[in-house]
This record gives C-alpha cells, structure tokens and sequence, in this order.
C-alpha cells in the first residue's frame, strides 16, 4: 500500500535513533561520577562539620543540611537554572546540574558520614589519646580507616541514585540519556518503546554500579582488617521467617 | 514550564539592575501556588497507599520463597529501585494512549509513585518481617495459634514498629518527590509555580516560594518522624 | 629478662623529688552522680601501686583522670613536673586546656580492658607506628625497637598478624607493647585481664609481673586479681563510693584489713 504514500517520507523507526539514544549514556556516566565526587567532599564537609565539638562549624553545617534536604531536588534545580541568573550567579547547564545534585546528595550522605564516624568504638580515640598521638593523626590513620568500611554500602545506594537523579537534569537541557529518550519520543509515533529501552539502559547500568560496589565493600573490609562477612558461596538460610509461615509451603 | 532567558537578557538584567525581591508579586502568587500544593498532598496521598499496599504484596511473596515468582519480584524491585523514576513516569503516561487507554495526569502520576516507592516499601516491610525474632514464631506455633493470627497479632505489629517511622520519611521524600509530576503537566506545587513563572516573566519569587513551602511542610514533618522514631524504639 | 633497654633514666635525675604522681582533692561528677568525691593519692616513683574495690567504685575513673582522658570536676593532677589541667604562672596554678594536657601525658601510659589495638594495622604497626608520629623515630629504628618489644612480651611470631588473627591474651600483650614502647615514667592498667578467657589471663599476667620486677616503671594496676596484686605491689589502695577507705602494704591490707568495708568486698570477691 506504499505506492498511496509515495510523496511522504519513509515514518522514521525506533533502530535509525538507537545510536542517538545511546550517545547519552556517556554522559550520563560523566554526569553521574561528577556529582559522585561532590556528594563525597560536600558529604564529608557536612558530615565532620555536624560531628564537630565547636558550635561555629556544627550549626551552620547542620543548617545547610536540613535546607538541602528539606526540598526537593526538582525546586533546587529549577532554583539554581532559573534563578541563580537574578543574583549574578550564571553557570553553565551541566556545573550548575552537577553542583546540585552533589550538594544535595552530599546533604543526605552527610548523615552517613557522620553516623560511620560515630560508630568507631570509643576506645580507638582513647588508645590514641594515651599514647599521646596528635588529633589529626588520629582522624586520619585510625579512625577515618575504620569508619570508611561502614560507609561503603550506603555509597553504593547514594551511586545509584545519583544514576537516577541525572535524569532530572533532562529538565535543564542537558543532553543525557533522558533528554535524548524524549527528544526521541517526540519525533516518533510509538513513544513506548523508547522509554522502555532508556528503562533497561538505566537498569544495566545501575546492575553494573551494584556489582562494582559489592567488591569495593569487600576490599574495604579487608583493609579495615574485618573479616569477610560473607564468605563466598555460602548463602545461610538464616531467616527468622520459617518456611511454614505461608499456607502451601 | 518556563523559557529560560537567554544568557544576553540575563546578563543584562544582572547588569542594569540589582534584584529586588516583590514581596507584593510573591503574596499575589500564594493562591495558584496552594492550590497546585493540594495536587502535591493528593499525589503523595494516594501515592503511599499504593506504594504500602502493593509494598507488602512483593514483600510477602519474596518472603514465601516461591520458586519462580520470587525470583521475578526481586528482579522488578531491582528494577524499579534501579531506575529513574521520570523515566518510569513518562513510560507510563505515554504507554497508556498506545492502548487506547486515556489517564489523566494525576492519576498516572499517582500509580507511577506507588508503583516506584512500592519497591522501596517492599525493602522496609522484608527487614522489619525479618527482624521478628525466630523465638517469636516459635512460641506463636508452641502456642497452637493458627497461621493468620501469628501474622496479624505477633508477627506484623512488631515488624511495623520497625517500619513506621520508615514509612514516615517515605511519605515526607514522596511529598518532595511528587514535584516531578509537573514534568507529565500536573499542575502540582512546581507545576504551578512555572506556570506563574512563565506567565509574568518573573521566576525568582514564585520558585523561591515554592521551595520554602516545601520545606515549612517537610522539616516539621521530619521532626515529627523523629519523635515517632523515639516513641516507638522506646517502647 | 632483662632489658636495660626498657629501664626508664635514673630516677634521681626526674624534677620530681620523691613523688612522680600527685592528685589532690579530685572530684569527679557525672550530672548529679559523683563518682570520685574529693580523693588524693600520691604515687612515687617506680612504685607499684594495687587499686582494689568493687564495681562502681571510681577505680577506673581514678586511672581514667591520670590519663588525662577526663577532666576533673575538682582538684589538681600533677605529673613528673607539670599539671595535667592547669599551668603555673606567676605562682599561681590557672586552668589550662588540652594543649597543656598533651604535655604532661608523655609520661604516662595505659592498657585498656578492651585492649583497643588498632584493627587496621598488624601487631608490628601498632607498636611502631606512634613511635614514628611521637617520638619522631625513623622507620628502620622504630621497627627494630618494636620488634624487640614484641619479642620481650612472647609474640615474635605474631609480628605481622592483625588483630583478628589473635587470641585476647596475645592482643593484650600487644597492648602493653604498644604502651611501652613509649617509654613512661607511669603505667596503668585499667582490669586489663576482665576481658579475657580465664586461660588466656595467665599469659598476661606474667608479662606484668616480668615488667614490674625488671623494670624501675612505676604502675597503677585496678585488678580483680587479688592474689597477683598481692604478689607484685608496693602498695594496696582500696576504694569503695569514689573515697579510698584503706591503704597500705599487701600484707596488711589484704589479710589483716581494718576498714569494714574492705572486709566486706575481700569476704564477697574470695568466696567466689
């Protein structure tokens, strides 16, 4: 039935797109790290600063954090496009995208921080103390190396929502996965398709940043002189919800 | 959603002017800003039902250790944990005209923040379940107590204890979170404010507003999952 | 076994005259509670000293204070030629802060009931490591020195094990080590075999008794031992509600006690 439609152009498909579509998965990953790098140095700032004797560091910090938690990523990021610019302050699309979801993040990754850091046992500072060992020596050589262990897992989370959180930037023109995923929608007749492949996209990439993170949390407890908490192949039916609690097993 | 100005005209409103902040404009805004804040109560409303209620569906039957429907929910749970969940909504608003089905915005939105946080849900309701010690069963059976009552008199009260405050920040993170509604045109806090945004070229006052109804919302209600936090571990 | 590597300068050579340690009237409070209530005790120097009490007391608070890991509610605490928490000026003794108290701990030293070794490093590395950032030895020298160290409390086979590769008695023996390396005038130990495998208490306590006969340290011991206090001090103290209600040699504390309360304690804890 072609020949009734020889003046119009061939509908364009879904497969003439893919290599678009996965152009921004680079940059989604660029996106992604960058953010990482500043939810890691704001969260240790926001972190140490909230776990500070002095009140000059502790309450402007514990400010800073509950404002950056208390709205939404969307309203601070629509803020710091739309305006920043007011104020004098213009940034390019993607410093002002990553600066953020860093910060945000770093706002949640904070409470990690300071929480892993609470979790040394006492006895570490004190050790450190009678042997007349210097404060920073302390933070750096014996207490920082033990409470990075139990940072690492909520990392992996605060990674992979990152992952997610980059999509947002579609919002602000920035040309990622999302953005391109609609820029496609919008060109074809089926717009289902190109959502379920970015959906899958999305989801290898964050498999591979879960996978990556299990073997960091392993080294990191190795370093950290633990043990390994789960020795390889052995998966304990450990469950305290026994096998006859549902009906028909 | 509003046009950002173009690096030229910004430049030269920082230049020409300093910012003055209308406080006028910003009470004139207040009306259209609450009322796109009833959408965002409604969506985050309706939203942790869903999410709670289906939560507890994948929770139980991961729990069961059904040979293949188990495996299946872990990999959706990861797979909706895994994924953004604007992606997720524009899958789904743009899916349903496909088969002839006509949602409206809101409702899509709302299924498309139950479904998302349901995950999530499901994680909370595993842990707390788990967290019931094995003593607990053990004693409900040497008990005589039939299936249903060592669920819903033993076993499920104490794992909500755990839960509830959980839940708590997920409703309050669901409340942020229902912003991105306004990226399938629901006219919900942001909605709002962009539209006003757009509407007189003024975008500092309504955004700014916007943000600050959030967090006069949030922060109170973060305090309040503290103290129901204390309660409860207390107890 | 002797080392004279481990022997302290000659005594006479110290500022101190004849007292090494010197608390006067120390109160410590806790919110309402008052754990020590205006106590002083003098120690000299390579003097060993047996803390014996039951639980509550204010013996580990006492060891705590002359650490210098708390700061006294009330009273003054004063080590080989300085304050802990107060500077002399013009005569007259004025608060100080911890500067002053990293100052004055350099003579002390303390192995913890929990031995808190440091998870991260091996036995070797925990010795050596504060003799780098301390005494501002070299690598090769601090190395060698905590080697002789480790060998002289039994773990030369041990050097590179970390800690969750020994048992609590050769972790607490890297304790000691650890402490000791640091050469202090005053050692204290805090219960320091409470935490152990009544098979593993032995080994520790042998280490302690070696130190105190070859070595001119002086050391506060709080023990539940009372037999090996007994054995290896100069002197008993007896606290009981943060005051000292007996003092004296081994001998007659412990088998002809005059306070009642020390009875008491000695009746409860031998009839074990």
């Amino acid at each position: 039935m072609s020949f009734l439609f020889l003046d119009e152009p061939a509908a364009p498909a879904l497969s003439d797109y893919l290599p678009l579509l996965l152009q921004g998965v680079p940059v989604t990953l660029e996106a992604t790290f960058v953010s990482m790098v500043l939810v890691v140095a704001s969260g240790f700032a926001f972190g140490l600063g909230r776990s500070s004797k002095t009140r000059f560091l502790r309450l402007p910090a514990g400010f800073a954090v509950e404002v950056l938690r208390g709205s939404s990523a969307i309203a601070q990021l629509f803020w710091a496009f739309y305006v920043l610019p007011y104020f004098g302050v213009e940034l390019a699309p993607f410093v002002a995208g990553v600066a953020v979801l860093g910060l945000n993040g770093g706002a949640y990754f904070s409470e990690v921080v300071r929480a892993a850091f609470a979790s040394v046992p006492k006895g570490q500072t004190e050790a450190a103390i009678a042997l007349n060992l210097s404060a920073w020596f302390r933070l750096r050589r014996i207490i920082l190396p033990q409470a990075l262990p139990l940072m690492v897992p909520p990392f992996g989370n605060a990674l992979i929502d990152m992952l997610k959180f980059t999509a947002l930037l579609s919002l602000v023109t920035i040309q990622e996965l999302a953005y391109r995923a609609d820029a496609i929608r919008s060109v074809l007749a089926e717009a289902g398709p190109v959502y379920g492949i970015a959906l899958l996209l999305y989801f290898a990439m964050s498999l591979s940043f879960a996978a990556i993170v299990q073997q960091l949390e392993r080294l990191a407890n190795r370093w950290a002189g633990r043990p390994d908490s789960r020795t390889r192949g052995q998966r304990a039916r450990t469950s305290a919800v026994p096998r006859w609690a549902f009906p028909g097993r | 959603m509003g046009r950002r100005p173009s690096g030229a005209a910004a430049i030269t409103i920082a230049n020409e002017m300093t910012f003055q902040w209308d406080w006028g404009f910003a009470f004139q805004a207040l009306p259209s800003l609450l009322r796109g804040l009833v959408f965002t109560l409604e969506a985050t409303f309706f939203g942790s039902l869903l999410a709670f209620t289906l939560g507890l569906v994948w929770a139980v039957v991961r729990l069961a250790e059904v040979p293949v429907a188990s495996q299946v929910i872990r990999l959706w749970v990861e797979f909706l944990r895994g994924t953004p969940l604007l992606i997720q909504l524009y899958f789904l608003f743009f899916i349903f005209p496909s088969y002839g089905v006509t949602l409206p915005a809101l409702e899509t939105g709302i299924l498309g923040l139950g479904i998302y946080f349901s995950a999530y849900a499901s994680e909370v309701y595993r842990a707390g379940i788990e967290g019931v010690p094995r003593g607990q069963w053990e004693a409900a059976l040497a008990l005589g107590l039939p299936l249903r009552r060592m669920w819903g008199r033993i076993v499920l009260p104490q794992a909500m204890r755990f839960a509830v405050p959980v839940f708590g920040n997920y409703v309050i993170g669901m409340f942020k979170e229902s912003a991105i509604l306004s990226t399938i045109s629901v006219l919900e806090l942001i909605g709002q404010a962009n539209i006003v945004s757009a509407e007189t070229a003024r975008y500092v006052e309504p955004l700014t507003m916007a943000a600050l109804i959030f967090l006069v919302i949030s922060y109170p209600a973060a305090r309040l999952v503290r103290l129901l936090e204390a309660r409860l571990s207390a107890g | 076994m002797l080392d004279s590597d481990v022997q302290p300068p000659d005594v006479t050579r110290s500022s101190t005259g004849s007292t090494l340690l010197r608390m006067r009237d120390l109160t410590m409070r806790y919110g309402s509670r008052t754990v020590i209530d205006s106590l002083s005790l003098d120690v000299k120097p390579a003097e060993k000293l047996a803390i014996i009490g039951p639980s509550g007391s204010g013996k580990t608070t006492i060891l705590r204070l002359a650490m210098g890991l708390e700061r006294p509610s009330a009273g003054t605490i004063w080590i080989d030629g300085q304050y802990l928490w107060h500077v002399e000026r013009n005569g007259a003794t004025i608060p100080a802060g911890d500067s002053q108290a990293r100052r004055a701990r350099r003579a002390v030293g303390m192995v913890f009931q929990q031995f808190n070794l440091f998870p991260h490093m091996t036995a070797l590395q925990n010795v050596a490591e504060p003799l780098v950032h301390v005494l501002h030895m070299s690598r090769k020298d601090a190395r060698e020195r905590a080697v002789d160290l480790l060998s002289r409390v039994g773990l030369s086979t041990h050097l590179d094990h970390r800690p969750a590769q020994m048992s609590g008695g050769q972790q607490q023996r890297v304790a000691i080590a650890r402490s000791l390396a640091l050469r202090p005038k005053l050692m204290l130990f805090d219960e320091v075999t409470s935490a152990l495998d009544p098979e593993l208490v032995g080994e520790v306590l042998r280490v302690i008794r070696d130190l105190a006969h070859t070595t001119s340290m002086a050391m506060m011991i709080v023990t539940h031992e009372i037999t090996f206090a007994g054995d290896i001090a100069d002197r008993v103290v007896v606290f009981d509600h943060g005051r000292i209600v007996e003092e004296g040699a081994p001998e007659v504390v412990l088998r002809r006690p005059q306070s009642p309360r020390t009875q008491q304690f000695l009746k409860a804890i031998l009839e074990r």
